[in-house]
């Protein structure tokens, strides 16, 4: 009964989809094939439209770029930036997530405090990194009359010259930025939990510490791949705060592949070949870690009973621990 | 063990203070430097006592090349134009897979998945060539019109939609005698309306705070979005103006605090409800 009355309906299912998959070919699928092509051409100078295959060797932008020096280092501090940022950003967003969803320990204001804590997130990028350049200003930025002010340097510090401080900076920012995002992310994962597992958990005596790393850790581990995978992805194409921050600099410090494949296109020799093939590259890394996310996905639903499964059993030998 | 908590939660407390400091105070000196002469902020960068030199960063923030109102009115547009365009095409689309039965549906919503996680970032260089050729680098359409296309908006919207639409209702309209394009756009959008609303925030934000793709495409300062006005802040042309800097950040960013602010309690909602970003 119902197929047959859905069955005449069916072609509307392919005119609804047009739009989009018109929309993709033209904005999505053609600019990617378009840039594999240039990857493979000898496309630079500003303006320049007319493609020539490369005839000697087609991968000479590959290697090329492989062996740039500065394409290294663009990528040792994406990873970099990335992992130094990612760490903190996680141990915040998990303490606090665990603080405030804690029943026992209920902190006042804690609304205020969540509006407060993601609200870096919401400002533009671009914004922020120019105000943290003014603010590590030199001479006198309102951190280093700050620091001067109340005794902790003798003179104010060049901190846009150095290249620690500069990459530090960077890291604080995105971590800044992006903390109470993942924490108000996992606060949902958390209170997604069934809290009767945490009920039993207080009454068979576990503590605070061994409720959060037993339960609500492995509870919420799909939730974390899914923050680890997006937030991985937003960190190989980091762009806005290293671009206006330091452009790069000082000295590459700051220089993101992100940052890299723009000033190869849209600077100096007009390297469009050169930043296609760098955008093909870090593509296929970003599809690897993607594909990963997709696998995740799929199996979300029967990785969900398993998890009850194995969370019913788990309290199970708990409490007969506790029996003993 | 009441005290121990009792300690336990003024520490925890502390740290909260703390951290809501850290998240006002580089906004809190922004907006009272930019009242504030660059004298003034050269002798103490550091003050809580706005001044009066408000009006006078202002003439000089606007006697050079950054020009707020444009780059609102810009980003404006694109903001609401993405923001249209990507809720009721994602909206459509997600209805397509989940009301109709065709033969490729599920591949459809297979192919949705893998290029959900793809950034534009990364194809940028053969969209700007493709842009370039038909000259069309400097139209805010070329912005906008790509929204028609989001996956993973599509994706959030079919999660949403399989458990919130009931079939009967949409049987029903037909029996009335309904087309299906208009029990899609008088029936179904209503009863998504609050998964539209939380998109829609998050579009017209992230559409508003983007960079990248108006930086490569826009050459004319009369099409430049906010960004890139902003961007501007960091030449060389305000090297010194300290105080016109800062208000024009603050120009950019107290629209989006106030905005955030009124917002908050759906945006923290929507946020929790599993945002997936495109």
């Amino acid at each position: 009964m119902k197929k047959k009355s859905t069955f005449s309906y069916a072609r509307y299912g392919y005119i609804f989809s047009i739009p989009f998959l018109l929309a993709f070919l033209i904005f999505s699928l053609y600019p990617t094939l378009y840039t594999a092509v240039i990857g493979f051409t000898d496309l630079k100078g500003i303006g320049n439209t007319t493609i020539h295959f490369l005839k000697d060797d087609p991968f000479a932008n590959y290697k090329a770029i492989l062996a740039s020096d500065t394409f290294q280092i663009a990528f040792k501090n994406t990873i970099k930036l990335w992992i130094c940022n990612f760490i903190p950003q996680l141990a915040l967003a998990l303490l606090l997530a665990a603080w405030f969803t804690n029943v026992r320990t209920k902190i006042p204001g804690e609304g205020a405090f969540k509006v407060m804590f993601y609200m870096p997130n919401i400002i533009t990028a671009a914004t922020v990194a120019i105000l943290f350049y003014s603010l590590f200003g030199y001479p006198m930025g309102p951190v280093n009359d700050l620091l001067v002010r109340f005794g902790f340097l003798k003179e104010p510090f060049y901190f846009t010259n150095n290249k620690e401080a500069s990459q530090n900076i960077v890291i604080f920012i995105q971590t800044w930025m992006w903390y109470g995002y993942t924490m108000i992310i996992l606060i949902s994962g958390i209170l997604g939990i069934s809290p009767e597992i945490f009920e039993a958990a207080d009454v068979d005596g576990a503590n605070g510490w061994q409720i959060f790393w037993m339960i609500t850790i492995p509870n919420i581990k799909t939730i974390l791949l899914f923050t680890l995978v997006t937030s991985l992805i937003g960190g190989l194409n980091m762009f806005d705060i290293p671009r206006l921050f330091m452009n790069g600099g000082p000295d590459n410090a700051t220089m993101t592949v992100g940052v890299f494949i723009y000033k190869q296109a849209f600077s100096g020799g007009y390297l469009y070949n050169r930043a296609a093939a760098t955008s093909m590259i870090m593509f296929m890394i970003i599809v690897a870690v993607s594909s990963l996310l997709f696998y995740l996905l799929r199996d979300k639903e029967e990785e969900e009973l398993k998890k009850i499964k194995k969370q019913q059993i788990k309290a199970m030998k708990l409490k007969m621990k506790e029996a003993k | 063990m009441a005290k121990n908590q009792n300690v336990k939660k003024t520490i925890i407390f502390i740290i909260c203070v703390f951290l809501a400091i850290l998240s006002l105070f580089p906004f809190v000196i922004m907006i009272v430097n930019s009242t504030r002469s660059t004298t003034e902020i050269q002798q103490h960068a550091v003050s809580l006592i706005p001044s009066v030199y408000f009006s006078k960063n202002l003439k000089i923030l606007l006697g050079k090349s950054f020009n707020p109102a444009v780059g609102f009115m810009n980003s404006l547009i694109v903001s609401i134009g993405t923001t249209a365009l990507a809720t009721y095409f994602s909206t459509l689309t997600a209805y397509a897979l989940v009301v109709y039965d065709w033969k490729f549906r599920d591949a459809f919503f297979s192919f949705i998945m893998a290029i959900m996680m793809i950034p534009a970032q990364i194809t940028m260089i053969g969209f700007y060539q493709m842009v370039y050729k038909i000259h069309m680098t400097n139209h805010l359409s070329m912005l906008i019109l790509p929204a028609i296309a989001s996956p993973s908006m599509v994706f959030f919207m079919r999660q949403y939609m399989k458990p919130a639409l009931s079939l009967e209702i949409v049987q029903s309209a037909r029996i009335d005698g309904a087309k299906e394009f208009f029990i899609f756009n008088h029936i179904v959008l209503p009863i998504m309306k609050p998964a539209i609303a939380t998109q829609a925030i998050f579009t017209f934000v992230s559409s508003w705070n983007n960079l990248f793709t108006p930086l490569i495409l826009l050459t004319d300062q009369k099409k430049y979005t906010l960004p890139i006005m902003v961007s501007l802040l960091r030449g060389d042309i305000y090297k010194t103006e300290y105080g016109s800097i800062y208000l024009g950040l603050t120009l950019t960013a107290v629209p989006l605090i106030v905005a955030y602010l009124l917002l908050s309690k759906y945006i923290i909602a929507g946020v929790a409800l599993g945002s997936v970003k495109g």
